[in-house]
């Protein structure tokens, strides 16, 4: 059933094009409309519309895998722990599932490894040769009320031990006073301290009070020049919700109609159950396009959503349900 | 496919739902249905059947009995004999059985989904999501009215035997629609599917023997229009309801003129999705999905007519054409499959001549990039721009995935191009401005308008349409009415026989035949009233009005086609009194009554000559009348609506307005005069209606001597409008107005059933007293029962959230 074969299932090559950003217009963003029912009727339905079954999900499963920013982002964090992570990282899936499934082992990993600052070196470290990129979460994640020059240093430092993207926080408060311009000019200052890493916007649309919100601050993240927007820290009483998702979904595709350039999404917190992974693949595929369902345009932060993938993938594989003790832990 | 090759791609694969449980139920049938009569299964007396076949694949399910003469006979004889024991079953018994249907159609609700999509081509989303659940719901909704009928109708019963015939786009919730209410309120049912979709009938048919429901109480006959007439034309049957096209309905309303037979019709529509410049045109977007591309677009209530600001025009289509691109037509037991198959050949076939002609009328026609399944009937998402509102495809019901498209500049030409239509039945708006909203939701002549939203349904919601979609509502408190018969709806006592040798009071001749010494009395002849001023009639004929004795009292103008004409023409012109708020409208009442009180010897003498009762009696018409208007009076601020509690995943406020009918065409009896002109023409106008009334033919002074009453008590003129004349031709005239929304008829039985046959051309209401005389000192008149011809419910969902 599984036909075998040797291609190593990396996702396309892709040219990273960075996000240039635009001018900052006032008037756009005020013509910004969501209305929230019909939001998350959409938000429902799109699960219930779709579905993949069979090597189907086996496939989308993989490819959620492969869009993984696997996270860490606890107070106990210790190299030792970001290690382990690490090699989860480079193997996330058993070789022998890859097999069965006709992939060759090796050929998928996750997207990404995203910690706090103090263990990029850690992780740098342990992902050496391998091509993944470390990510940091930035601009004191997850509340971001720091001084804006700690901030800007505290990305630099990232940047300059070897994180390759960065998860920045904006201020809330700019969002909430419609202090529109402040948050432009703070991304703007933090997209240029990232230099050559790629940067993701934390919107934390837990704290933005109104989905309206969460689309104006998508578009002035993007405006100013925002490699990924993303939905939440993880810290948030709410996290990363469907209608989130679709708010920011349909920012990115306006704004790459606007501007030709395509920026990506990325939920984080939460996501726990290979279910979601699929619904959230399903709203990408929806709104956005099969393009969009590769990393460079699409990533899940999660970290205990692995193990449920695995045993999904087993139990496609089987048809039997899988033990989590079964699947190596990170 | 492997998993390389899909990772590739990132397409979505088959997700098929197993259609083998229904092919085993199927086969446990040996794929023959016969017909449920009296709590069985028989076969139709000569043996007729026809089969049902799958539209996405062309071939046959099943073969289902077709229903003549004497089995619908039979199965209105066994409704007939269950009536009795149905109707005194207790409330709360019957709140039981309902109970346990919704519960049946639950447990077995895959079954029901996979038979339903089968049959019917419908997505199994679709079935799975919405048609089942909505279905189980209807029956919940409804044991609850079963369980509170008794305190919340009083003195109310059930209507009788029931013809219901449901059409083939939503079979199974059609049927709920139908039997649900009918059950509820005591009264037995025979129920006709489509010929095209019998399936889930037969399955229901099941799970009412499971719940052991008593026999003859649903009783389901199979078969085409043929069997349909049969049940209409039946003796024996006391109301029709059917869903339908608005074709048969018209039939329908002509084959059951002057029977009597109660009547609710819930028919086509051409329904206006409407985008304002401030909507999240990405959830507009998805609203015309869900309005047009839902069920294949054979939805009644379908969105069909796109009208867009201009200013967001383009952008809109631009998204609309994206989306279209990344829906999916094929399997309808497909899991993510968006569109099913079309019913059958011939509805594919008048889709395609509809687009056709579309196409050579000029409209820009657009499709998406990707074919549709060869086999089966499969249509592709379509949409057309560049449409003029005199467009076919722009007026006619295409009952298919086909939107049409057109643009407009002010909310007033939006409101404009939403009215321009026969249809009345439903409309969505989208406007992030609550002032917007509300402000089009009220002008829109439509029985449902969704603000962001559309296509939402629920039992606790009435639905149904103005204007020729149909009167009569599903659902809520307002569609339990349909299938009751309040109390005053008994024959009357015969009219108390006149009183012969009646003193007429000495002034009254004296007045007409002149002053004592030979001065001749100034003539003052009524005119029509129109517009608020007396006019000529057109023809310059008077009518004499004699007293009881024969003598001659006076002469009034003699009304013709065109004085009608002139009169609605008014009463349109009138129409801002709807928008009056009911204290003003109450305030003009008890005016009238004020200003009629201290004319009320006056008046009695006229009714007194005129009729030859005594003066004491018509005395006590004149203040009864007096009383009637302080009763409709203290109506206009206080018959409201409601707000529904309706079942639906968001916060919702869905408001039932009663909204005034429009222009009342008003044929009073010949007694009592006074009272009866009062009552009906004070009911009307509280609600807000304009009114074009033709007063009692013997006895129309009583109506004619208001117009000084009307023009001191600032009455806006047209919201009344008297011609006066003969009752049965007046009333052709006003049953036949295509400009008049309804027709109260109080005469002779011919001219109830003339009324109801005539009012077909643009379906108008219709309340006839099918020459039965009324008590119009009763409760009736004085309440609810009677209100309730006086308004219609408009039901305005507004989803909410900031």
């Amino acid at each position: 059933m599984w036909a075998m074969t040797t291609l190593t299932q990396r996702p396309e090559p892709r040219v990273e094009t960075r996000n240039p950003g635009m001018p900052f217009d006032p008037g756009q963003l005020a013509e910004i409309r969501v209305n929230r029912s019909a939001v998350e009727r959409r938000a429902a339905t799109i699960p219930t519309r779709r579905t993949v079954k069979r090597e189907w999900q086996a496939a989308w499963l993989i490819r959620a895998v492969q869009c993984l920013d696997l996270t860490t982002l606890a107070g106990d964090d210790t190299p030792g722990t970001v290690r382990r992570l690490a090699a989860k990282a480079r193997q996330p899936v058993r070789a022998d599932v890859l097999r069965r499934f006709g992939l060759a082992p090796g050929s998928v990993r996750v997207a990404a490894l995203c910690v706090y600052h103090a263990m990029v070196p850690a992780a740098v470290e342990a992902l050496r040769d391998t091509g993944i990129p470390v990510a940091a979460v930035s601009t004191g994640f997850p509340a971001g009320q720091t001084p804006r020059r700690l901030k800007l240093e505290e990305i630099r430092e990232s940047v300059a031990a070897g994180a390759s993207e960065i998860d920045i926080v904006i201020s809330r408060a700019h969002v909430l006073t419609g202090d529109w311009s402040a948050l432009y000019e703070e991304v703007r200052a933090f997209r240029e301290a990232c230099g050559p890493a790629r940067m993701k916007a934390i919107l934390a649309c837990g704290e933005l009070g109104t989905l309206r919100n969460v689309a104006q601050a998508s578009w002035v993240c993007m405006a100013a020049g925002a490699d990924f927007i993303k939905t939440s820290t993880g810290k948030e009483a709410v996290n990363a919700t469907l209608p989130f998702g679709l708010v920011m979904a349909r920012a990115i595709r306006d704004y790459h109609q606007t501007s030709g350039a395509r920026v990506g999404l990325k939920p984080a917190g939460g996501i726990r159950t290979a279910k979601q992974a699929l619904d959230w693949l399903l709203l990408v595929k929806e709104e956005l396009g099969e393009t969009w369902l590769q990393p460079s345009l699409f990533r899940i932060g999660a970290s205990s959503l692995l193990t449920d993938i695995e045993r999904q993938l087993w139990h496609t594989l089987t048809g039997r349900y899988a033990a989590s003790h079964h699947q190596p832990m990170p | 496919m492997g998993v390389t090759e899909i990772l590739r791609t990132m397409e979505y694969g088959p997700a098929p739902e197993a259609a083998g449980p229904a092919l085993a139920w199927l086969d446990a049938h040996g794929r023959r249905f016969g017909l449920f009569v009296d709590g069985r299964w028989m076969d139709p007396a000569d043996g007729a059947t026809f089969e049902t076949v799958n539209p996405a694949t062309g071939k046959p399910l099943a073969t289902v009995a077709q229903a003549g003469a004497a089995d619908v006979d039979a199965a209105v004889a066994a409704a007939r004999r269950a009536l009795e024991g149905w109707r005194a079953t207790p409330g709360h018994t019957r709140a039981r059985y309902l109970y346990a249907m919704a519960r049946q159609i639950q447990k077995h609700s895959r079954l029901l989904a996979v038979l339903e999509s089968m049959d019917n081509g419908k997505s199994i989303r679709e079935t799975r999501d919405i048609d089942v659940p909505l279905a189980a719901r209807h029956f919940y909704h409804h044991a609850g009215w079963a369980q509170l009928l008794e305190r919340q109708f009083p003195g109310y019963g059930p209507v009788g035997v029931v013809g219901q015939i449901i059409p083939w786009n939503f079979p199974l919730l059609m049927l709920a629609w139908k039997i649900a209410p009918a059950l509820a309120a005591g009264n037995t049912v025979v129920l006709k599917p489509s010929e095209l979709t019998p399936l889930s009938a037969m399955a229901f048919c099941e799970l009412l023997v499971e719940i052991g429901l008593p026999p003859g109480v649903v009783n389901i006959v199979t078969g085409d229009g043929a069997t349909g007439a049969l049940l209409v034309r039946h003796p024996d049957v006391d109301k029709i309801a059917f869903t339908g096209s608005t074709e048969v309905g018209r039939e329908i309303r002509r084959a059951t003129a002057g029977t009597g037979k109660r009547l609710s019709l819930e028919l086509g529509g051409k329904s206006p999705f409407v985008v304002f410049d401030d909507a999240d045109l990405d959830s507009a977007v998805e609203g015309i999905v869900d309005a047009i591309w839902f069920n294949q677009g054979e939805v009644c209530c379908a969105g069909s007519r796109l009208l867009v600001a201009e200013s967001v025009a383009e952008r809109m289509l631009g998204k609309l054409r994206d989306r279209m691109e990344r829906l999916r037509v094929g399997d309808p037991l497909d899991k993510a499959v968006d569109i099913g198959a079309i019913v059958s050949r011939a509805q594919w076939e008048r889709i395609a001549h509809y687009c056709r002609v579309g196409v050579e009328e000029g409209a820009a026609c657009w499709q998406p990039s990707w074919p549709v399944p060869a086999e089966g009937f499969f249509f592709p998402p379509t949409i057309f721009t560049n449409v003029a509102p005199s467009a076919t495809i722009a007026q006619e019901e295409i009952f298919g995935p086909v939107l049409v498209t057109m643009t407009f500049r002010t909310p007033a030409e939006a409101v404009a191009l939403a009215n321009n239509t026969r249809y009345g039945l439903a409309a969505s708006v989208w406007t992030e401005n609550v002032n917007l909203a509300l402000d089009i939701a009220r002008q829109i002549k439509a029985g449902t308008v969704w603000i962001n939203s559309t296509n939402l349904f629920d039992g606790a919601s009435g639905f149904g349409g103005y204007r020729e979609s149909g009167f009569g509502r599903e659902g809520g408190r307002e569609g339990m009415v349909e299938y009751l018969r309040p109390p005053s709806d008994a024959p009357a006592a015969p009219p108390a026989a006149r009183p012969t040798g009646t003193s007429v009071p000495d002034f009254t001749r004296a007045a007409r035949d002149g002053r004592p010494g030979g001065v001749p009395r100034i003539d003052r002849s009524p005119k029509m009233y129109i517009g608020g001023t007396q006019v000529r009639p057109d023809q310059g004929y008077a009518r004499l009005v004699y007293d009881a004795a024969g003598g001659l009292l006076g002469e009034v103008g003699e009304g013709n086609r065109k004085d009608v004409r002139n009169a609605v023409e008014a009463a349109h012109a009138a129409a801002a009194w709807g928008l009056a708020t009911g204290h003003a409208r109450a305030q003009v009442l008890y005016y009238i009554a004020e200003n009629l009180e201290p004319r009320a010897p006056e008046f009695a003498r006229r009714l007194a000559a005129m009729t030859g009762r005594s003066v004491e009696d018509a005395a006590a018409e004149v203040e009864a009348s007096v009383g009637r208007l302080f009763t409709m009076a203290a109506w206009a601020d206080k018959y409201d609506g409601a707000v529904h509690s309706v079942n639906v995943p968001h916060r919702d406020l869905t408001l039932a307005i009663h909204e005034p009918v429009g222009v009342i065409g008003i044929v009073c009896p010949d007694e009592p005069a006074l009272l009866a002109f009062v009552t009906l023409v004070g009911a009307a106008i509280a609600m807000g209606n304009t009114v074009v009334a033709v007063p009692s033919q013997a006895h129309p002074l009583a109506a004619t001597d208001l117009y000084q009453v009307f023009d001191t008590s600032d009455l806006p003129g047209g919201v009344v409008n008297i011609v006066t004349g003969g009752r049965d031709e007046l009333a052709k005239v006003l049953a036949q107005h295509d400009d008049v929304d309804a027709v109260w008829y109080c005469g002779s039985a011919e001219g109830s059933a003339m009324v109801e046959r005539e009012s077909t051309t643009n379906m108008k209401r219709t309340w006839v007293d099918d020459g039965r005389p009324r008590d119009w000192t009763a409760p009736w008149a004085e309440g609810e029962e009677l209100l309730r011809h006086a308004v219609q419910v408009k039901n305005i969902w507004v989803p909410y959230g900031a």
